[in-house]
């Protein structure tokens, strides 16, 4: 029942993480001018924000002993009091280092390495979301009492990308479910929209019309009811780093990693299916559904087989399975459903 | 200074430049095993060692494809004594993105290779270019010119339509961002652009003495 798992990150690796990212920013700062420029300011920055904006939290701090800390986000924070959870037994994490240094994030740029560099300026707080739509009134909800809203579970996923990999990640969050309670939706709501953040000045990427930004993506109701579905805060019991989604991203293990929306500043409810900015950049390859599918062929990637991150050099490919492994807890949701139609 | 660029190097001068060019093309592979034993090939080691291998093959086919344009724009011809050695070299590097893709990345299993080839057109063209390689590699020899002889240079046309399919097969394995690829695109246009256009003015001026007379 209980997660055992948690030998394979001895303590031994994971001090030498701060070391590791120390030399990659070395690295990259030795590699790229421009962005060294960047990097060396970030840390200076994000010092001069944190001050100026937490200085009631520090009194607060300094004040009253049993008081939790105010919530600052930065890497490396811990999260305490969450709940360990039976998903995931029996897989072999994903290193932290991979995790965090291999990302989809194109806000951050277009290759993988990029975003751990580029979103060092990016802040995470002061973070809102706003729920609008087809709900019984519009509100907004702080990234506080997001922490709040239910209790923090960590949920060991598989997360398959489309374009063939994956990984194994441990991740903090809750399920969506509680937060679409808070927000409640009316009777015409029949699919969630999820908007991330674009900010020209944090998250460079933006400034190119790659996609359709902001970046949105979408579920079906009962999809994001599904008990599976959660918002993630954290990874690794830190929270989450700005190239993984920071400060709250989705996650839906049986669908392809691109439908996990990252730093969602807006949270739509709608009648009609929305259209996700991959539907639009490439319609005859991303459906909205994008269920990890080892049958619907691809037309750039084998989605039969997957490499794992982290395997290393000589470790070769996995059978993809069904619903990257979930069937059992959301294949009935599609039952009579043409998956090649609707992939 | 400028007398470097412009003078023509001697056969001893020739030699070292092909050692030292030899060495360089070396690089790339070293810098892949360096990396290996470091254990730093980043997270996708196998997509890391594919990406580089065939970046190198594609980047040596446009220098080998830039020598002749330099002929016909500075008029200097003895670059084009380079043109073997970077091609062998891009086919070496041909060879190592296939061998991954066949060894470390599907681990001989024939069945999904070919499976892979026949559903995915960027697979396909990639596989097509490097199977035009191999007779232009086998062909290489001076034997083989002098066999060949005008057929030669008529079998090595091939490496015109390889570079295209080469450039084809890394623009269908971006999902979005198009500017490298682009890149590489623009760089073969210009380099066939300078023959056809050399080609044309070529054909025009006999044909202008004719209507003269």
């Amino acid at each position: 029942m209980l997660i055992q798992k948690k030998s394979d990150i001895v303590p031994s690796e994971i001090t030498p993480k701060e070391v590791f990212d120390n030399r990659r920013e070395f690295i990259q700062k030795a590699g790229f001018g421009l962005l060294a420029g960047a990097a060396v300011l970030s840390p200076a920055l994000q010092a001069a924000t944190l001050s100026s904006g937490t200085t009631e939290g520090a009194g607060r701090l300094v004040g009253r002993a049993n008081t939790p800390p105010p919530l600052t986000i930065r890497s490396h924070q811990k999260i305490s009091g969450y709940n360990k959870t039976a998903y995931g037994a029996g897989e072999k994490l994903t290193p932290y280092d991979n995790i965090t240094t291999y990302n989809n994030y194109y806000e951050f740029g277009t290759d993988k390495s990029e975003p751990a560099i580029q979103s060092k300026l990016f802040k995470p707080t002061p973070w809102t979301i706003a729920v609008e739509g087809e709900v019984k009134k519009n509100k907004t909800i702080n990234i506080e009492d997001l922490y709040k809203l239910a209790p923090l579970e960590e949920r060991i996923y598989r997360m398959r990308c489309v374009e063939g990999w994956s990984m194994v990640i441990p991740w903090i969050g809750f399920p969506l479910a509680q937060l679409i309670k808070w927000a409640e939706p009316n009777g015409n709501a029949k699919y969630v929209e999820f908007i991330s953040k674009a900010d020209r000045q944090e998250m460079p990427g933006t400034n190119i019309p790659i996609l359709d930004w902001p970046y949105n993506e979408g579920l079906r109701m009962d999809e994001a009811m599904n008990p599976l579905t959660i918002m993630a805060v954290g990874l690794y019991g830190e929270q989450l780093p700005n190239q993984n989604g920071a400060p709250i991203r989705l996650v839906v293990p049986w669908k392809y990693g691109f439908k996990g929306a990252k730093a969602i500043v807006k949270i739509r409810f709608t009648d009609k299916m929305p259209q996700t900015s991959w539907m639009k950049a490439g319609p005859n390859e991303y459906g909205f559904y994008a269920n990890v599918n080892p049958q619907v062929e691809h037309p750039r990637w084998t989605q039969s087989s997957e490499k794992r991150i982290g395997a290393g050099l000589f470790a070769g490919r996995i059978k993809t399975q069904m619903f990257n492994g979930y069937t059992e807890q959301v294949g009935q949701m599609y039952a009579g459903m043409d998956l090649r139609k609707y992939f | 200074m400028l007398r470097f660029l412009t003078a023509t190097p001697n056969k001893e001068q020739i030699f070292k430049i092909k050692v030292f060019i030899f060495a360089l093309c070396l690089v790339p592979l070293s810098r892949l095993i360096w990396l290996g034993f470091h254990d730093d090939l980043s997270a996708n080691p196998i997509e890391f060692v594919e990406r580089s291998t065939g970046f190198w093959a594609l980047f040596i086919l446009l220098a080998t494809l830039a020598l002749t344009p330099i002929r016909l724009v500075t008029g200097r011809v003895w670059q084009i004594q380079l043109r073997r050695m970077l091609g062998l070299f891009m086919f070496f590097y041909a060879c190592l993105h296939i061998i991954t893709y066949v060894w470390l990345d599907f681990g001989f299993v024939w069945a999904d290779i070919t499976k892979d080839i026949a559903k995915h057109p960027r697979i396909l063209v990639g596989f097509a270019a490097f199977v035009l390689t191999i007779p232009l590699a086998a062909t290489s020899t001076n034997g083989m010119v002098r066999r060949l002889r005008d057929h030669w240079k008529q079998l090595h046309r091939l490496v015109y339509a390889i570079a295209i399919l080469a450039v084809v097969h890394f623009w269908w394995l971006v999902k979005k961002d198009i500017r490298e690829p682009l890149l590489y695109a623009i760089i073969l246009a210009v380099l066939l652009g300078i023959r056809i256009y050399y080609k044309k003015s070529k054909q025009l001026k006999p044909g202008l003495n004719r209507n003269v007379s």
